[in-house]
């Protein structure tokens, strides 16, 4: 990094052209620049929904146990 | 409650004994040793080290790590040539800081050279060594190491009691029932205008996370014993005990503006907040930023996962007779009492209580009790 320029990273992706054209006049006058930041835009957002929907992963029950104790001593829980 | 970031708590500590007698050491600065234990605890999540050249680059430009995760201000380890000295990739090393007795060791993936302009450029936004986050990149050593991180030691300092990990806050939101929490981050103690946002806040969600950064301060700030205990005041007198708590949050002020209210809304979500509030000229310093920058800059991040709550300022309205904002007061400026923080300090500085329609009594009350409020 040090002098050399740092390069933006991209990849292209095909979408069929009546889909572009489409999004084209979806983004007038939107904050939108260009097609593809709009599609990224909509792809990250929908990942981020995909992902949320997965359960999350549990503390052990020691743990959580050790925790309450914790929370209890600092007067967090009664 | 939302999933940490990129999807999993980190957890950087172990209990296992590991022998370090043979390990180089370098010792680093509070600022660095508190970064480790907010990647050892989590609130860093996803991070498990400091950043490789990769991950700076991607944050510098996409504001991203190099998975896309949302990420804008970099976690750097740097170090110069004399600590470097034998030092090389793929060593595991100790990391030692004195002063807040942390010991870590780090896998050593890269030790690479950076631009300081490039990264005060698109962190700051500004090249001015003025600006106080600028001139910390500045002051850098000329090399940075990344890799990931295990902490082995820590000691107990003051303020423990109000210090809960990522882990113990989202026990306790679910002990709490509580499923909407939003969080507030605040470096002062509050005013009316500060409870005002907070329980418009609190009113459509579950519960409320007060979460002050304490630590490193300039001259003239309130102490942290004073934010802490004006905050204990307030909640007794004037929130439900099941709906309020609060506990610290040990980092450094960056004064990034727009990228570090991400920063600030990321953490907060691996504490477990659904909601984060971002307020005028968030993390702000000087003019450098726009008043609503850290409010645009959300529109960039539809996949953060966590909902921004945003509030322009509040002021009292005479002719309303309320605590009011520019969407629902009709009445011209004149009518308008601003709540100067800086005021406030003045009049408390002289000794003096604040009118009660700025600062609560009580809590004015518990800040006079300190000797000397204010950091000298
Ligand atoms: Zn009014």
């Amino acid at each position: 990094m040090a002098g050399e320029k740092i390069e933006k990273k991209y990849t292209t992706i095909s979408i069929p052209t009546p889909l572009a054209e489409k999004i084209k006049k979806r983004i007038e006058g939107t904050g939108f620049t260009n097609v593809s930041s709009y599609v990224t835009y909509v792809l990250r957002e929908i990942l981020a929904g995909i992902e949320e929907e997965k359960t999350d992963e549990a503390f052990t029950k020691e743990d959580e146990e050790r925790i309450k104790e914790r929370l209890r001593a600092l007067g967090y829980l009664d | 409650m939302p999933k940490p970031h990129g999807g999993k708590l980190i957890d950087r500590t172990t209990k296992k004994q590991i022998d370090t007698k043979n390990l180089q050491t370098i010792e680093i600065n509070t600022n660095q040793a508190e970064d480790i234990l907010n990647i050892a605890h989590g609130v860093f999540s996803p991070l498990e080290g400091f950043q490789n050249r990769d991950d700076l680059e991607n944050i510098i430009i996409h504001k991203r790590l190099t998975d896309d995760t949302p990420w804008t201000i970099p976690i750097l380890l740097d170090a110069d040539e004399k600590q470097l000295n034998n030092i090389k990739e793929d060593d595991t090393i100790l990391l030692t800081n004195k002063e807040i007795g942390v010991k870590a060791t780090l896998d050593i993936e890269e030790i690479y050279t950076y631009d300081k302009k490039t990264i005060a450029q698109a962190i700051y936004k500004t090249l001015d060594k003025n600006h106080p986050g600028v001139n910390n990149i500045y002051n850098m050593k000329p090399k940075l190491i990344g890799g990931k991180i295990t902490l082995l030691e820590t000691k107990p300092r003051k303020f423990d009691e109000y210090n809960l990990t990522p882990q113990e806050t989202r026990i306790l939101f679910k002990e709490k029932n509580w499923r909407e929490i939003v969080a507030f981050q605040t470096r002062n103690p509050p005013h009316i205008g500060h409870e005002y946002v907070q329980k418009t806040a609190l009113t459509f969600v579950d519960g409320l996370f007060i979460n002050p950064i304490i630590g490193k301060k300039k001259t003239g700030d309130f102490k942290d014993e004073v934010i802490l205990k004006a905050y204990e005041t307030l909640i007794k007198h004037y929130y439900l005990k099941n709906r309020a708590v609060m506990s610290i949050l040990r980092t450094s002020m960056k004064y990034a503006g727009p990228r570090e209210a991400i920063h600030h809304a990321i953490m907060r979500k691996n504490f477990g907040c659904t909601h984060f509030i971002v307020g005028r000229d968030h993390a702000g310093v000087g003019n450098y930023y726009g008043p609503y920058d850290a409010h645009e800059i959300f529109e960039e991040f539809p996949d953060i996962g966590i909902t921004p709550i945003f509030f322009r300022s509040f002021s009292r309205c005479t002719k309303c007779n309320a605590v009011v904002n520019d969407k629902i007061c009709p009445h011209d400026q004149k009518y308008h009492i601003n709540f100067s923080g800086k005021k406030i300090r003045e009049i408390l500085r002289n000794g003096e209580t604040p009118p009660e329609d700025m600062m609560r009594k009580e809590v004015a009350e518990t800040i006079l009790q300190f000797k000397e409020p204010f950091v000298k």
